[in-house]
């Protein structure tokens, strides 16, 4: 027997050994909660700062101004926060709609719970933003027949909330909420047109029980995010002069 | 001539003499503890939550977890830190750097491997690949195929640890992304059935390996109730056998303990998930000894 077969004979044995000698016998498990009681770690914390001071520093830099204080709940069929929304995602995805399709986006719907905060009157920040929208979703537009704009103006008038809608829609319901009228820039809705209406991603998937999206002609994602449509808004105006109007309203007689 | 022969005789030499002294070690009963840690969902959550938040005021931060950390590693050096993806998208930190912030923390607290979760496409596959630099850790999914992204070579099945003697199998598995991510983020990545994927994954490890501790890394959902055909983490555990711990995500389940569920061939294993956010750090210690026979039940769990 040489050396090296020596050696492959040990390892061997070595190997068989290891095998036969670990058993799991016991198996303890927890979690730990991470509260004030554990102290953070100095070269962690000191290397977070500076990103969290530029974050800081970029979520509260000025961008444009609010002469008076916002709230959703300001209205009952259309309020001026929700009423600046839909119009900023008109505004800045038709340019962006335009651009890729050629086609022009006829109206916006967004939802009424998607509005988490409101606009304080002072300076606007990215911060203000993200209060007003923190979730991801995104602009998408829906060609849609005129039937199914007529199913949603169906909705709009059960729901009794003001959702969003974009100041080229006008909708009139009766004073015990019937629907009354509606117009898309002016015109009657007609069943057989096919109208491209921008909304979130969240509402297209049937967010809110809005079931009209579906079935549908087209979908254009256009990957723009609702808070980043307000950035951009809010970037392209010194003071925002947001109103409650009549694009949305009921009979009061 | 002569002195190569001298080299050979003395290594075989050290050879025997290194061997009799861990076959003395071994035979002397000894306890290896190997500690598993791990987080999932923290979603961007880097710093505490502020006082005034409505649920989980004061907890949390990622400093604090390293100081928690390190203390357990000081304890036992053979531990190893895992993550169970969606480690991306849910403070400003991710809007402004694109988890740029969130790897190299992670590798700063010295994580040894994580999968990945849906989240972890938000930016896109290529906003995935363009942050891989800043991770100085792996990453493992057996279930997502990336042959044909810009992920391909850089995601592995899995992967094997050995510490102090004891073989770690970790492999990893993510959730179905169809109607959960756009497709236009995560591009060509295919997604296969993630319980034939682990019955590969656990008879490799097994088998080829020797691994003497298999460990999923899952990001599938710890369970579906209104659901019950969808595939989730108690199901995985019930049609699957040899592994030894599901480590969870994607449901951001609170589990106040692991739960024991009995595997395809009634043995036990163990299903973990802690929450989201870097609220909690799950500890899972293994206990391994030498010169004792396998109980016909298995191991003692304590949770």
């Amino acid at each position: 027997m040489t050396i090296k077969h020596l050696l492959k004979l040990c390892f061997l044995i070595f190997i068989f050994s290891c095998n036969n000698d670990k058993t799991l016998t016991k198996i303890e498990g927890k979690r730990i909660e991470i509260n004030e009681d554990i102290a953070s770690d100095s070269v962690i914390e000191a290397y977070i700062k500076p990103y969290r001071e530029n974050v800081n520093k970029n979520l509260d830099s000025v961008i444009s101004y609010a002469p008076e204080t916002y709230s959703k709940s300001d209205g009952e069929l259309n309020t001026a926060i929700g009423n600046l929304m839909a119009d900023a995602v008109f505004e800045e995805s038709n340019t962006i709609f335009q651009k890729r399709t050629g086609k022009t986006i006829d109206f916006v719907l967004l939802n009424h719970g998607g509005i988490r905060s409101i606009i304080s009157k002072g300076n606007l920040t990215s911060r203000t933003a993200y209060e007003v929208m923190p979730f991801e979703n995104s602009v998408v537009v829906v060609a849609l027949k005129g039937e199914q704009v007529m199913e949603m103006m169906e909705y709009l008038s059960r729901a009794k909330r003001p959702h969003p809608v974009s100041k080229q829609l006008q909708l009139t319901l009766e004073k015990d909420f019937e629907f009354k009228s509606a117009t898309v820039n002016g015109k009657p809705i007609d069943e057989n047109a096919i109208y491209h209406v921008a909304t979130n991603d969240y509402l297209y998937s049937g967010g809110d029980r809005m079931v009209f999206f579906h079935p549908n002609d087209s979908l254009y994602v256009l990957d723009y995010k609702i808070r980043n449509v307000l950035i951009d808004y809010f970037k392209k105006y010194d003071t925002i002069n947001p109103q409650k109007d009549n694009r949305f309203i009921k009979l009061s007689n | 001539m002569k002195r190569r022969q001298f080299i050979q005789n003395s290594t075989a030499a050290t050879a025997l003499l290194g061997l009799s002294g861990l076959g003395l070690q071994s035979f002397a009963s000894e306890t290896k503890k190997i500690t598993i840690l791990h987080t999932n969902d923290v979603h961007s959550h880097i710093d505490p939550f502020g006082p005034d938040h409505k649920r989980n005021a004061n907890k949390g931060g990622v400093a604090r977890r390293a100081t928690l950390v390190e203390s357990i590693r000081k304890e036992n050096p053979n531990t190893l830190l895992l993550d169970a993806g969606d480690i991306f998208q849910g403070t400003p930190y991710f809007n402004y750097y694109g988890g740029e912030l969130e790897f190299k923390l992670m590798s700063m607290l010295k994580y040894d491997l994580a999968t990945i979760g849906n989240h972890d496409f938000d930016n896109g596959i290529d906003g995935l690949y363009a942050q891989l630099p800043h991770a100085k850790f792996e990453f493992v999914s057996a279930n997502y195929d990336f042959s044909n992204t810009v992920m391909d070579t850089h995601v592995k099945p899995y992967k094997v640890f050995v510490k102090n003697g004891i073989k770690i199998g970790v492999f990893g598995l993510g959730i179905q992304l169809d109607g959960l991510v756009s497709k236009n983020m995560y591009k060509e990545t295919v997604y296969n059935d993630p319980i034939e994927i682990a019955q590969d994954m656990s008879r490799i490890l097994k088998e080829e390996h020797s691994c003497d501790l298999i460990i999923c890394l899952s990001h599938i959902g710890y369970n579906y109730k209104n659901h019950p055909d969808r595939v989730s983490d108690l199901k995985l555990a019930k049609t699957t056998k040899d592994i030894d711990l599901i480590i969870g995500g994607h449901t951001h389940t609170f589990l106040p303990k692991p739960t024991i569920e009995k595997n395809s061939v009634d043995k036990n294993v163990l299903v973990n998930q802690v929450g989201a956010y870097g609220l909690y750090l799950g500890k899972i210690d293994f206990y391994f000894e030498s010169g004792k026979e396998v109980k016909s039940n298995g191991a003692t769990i304590i949770v």
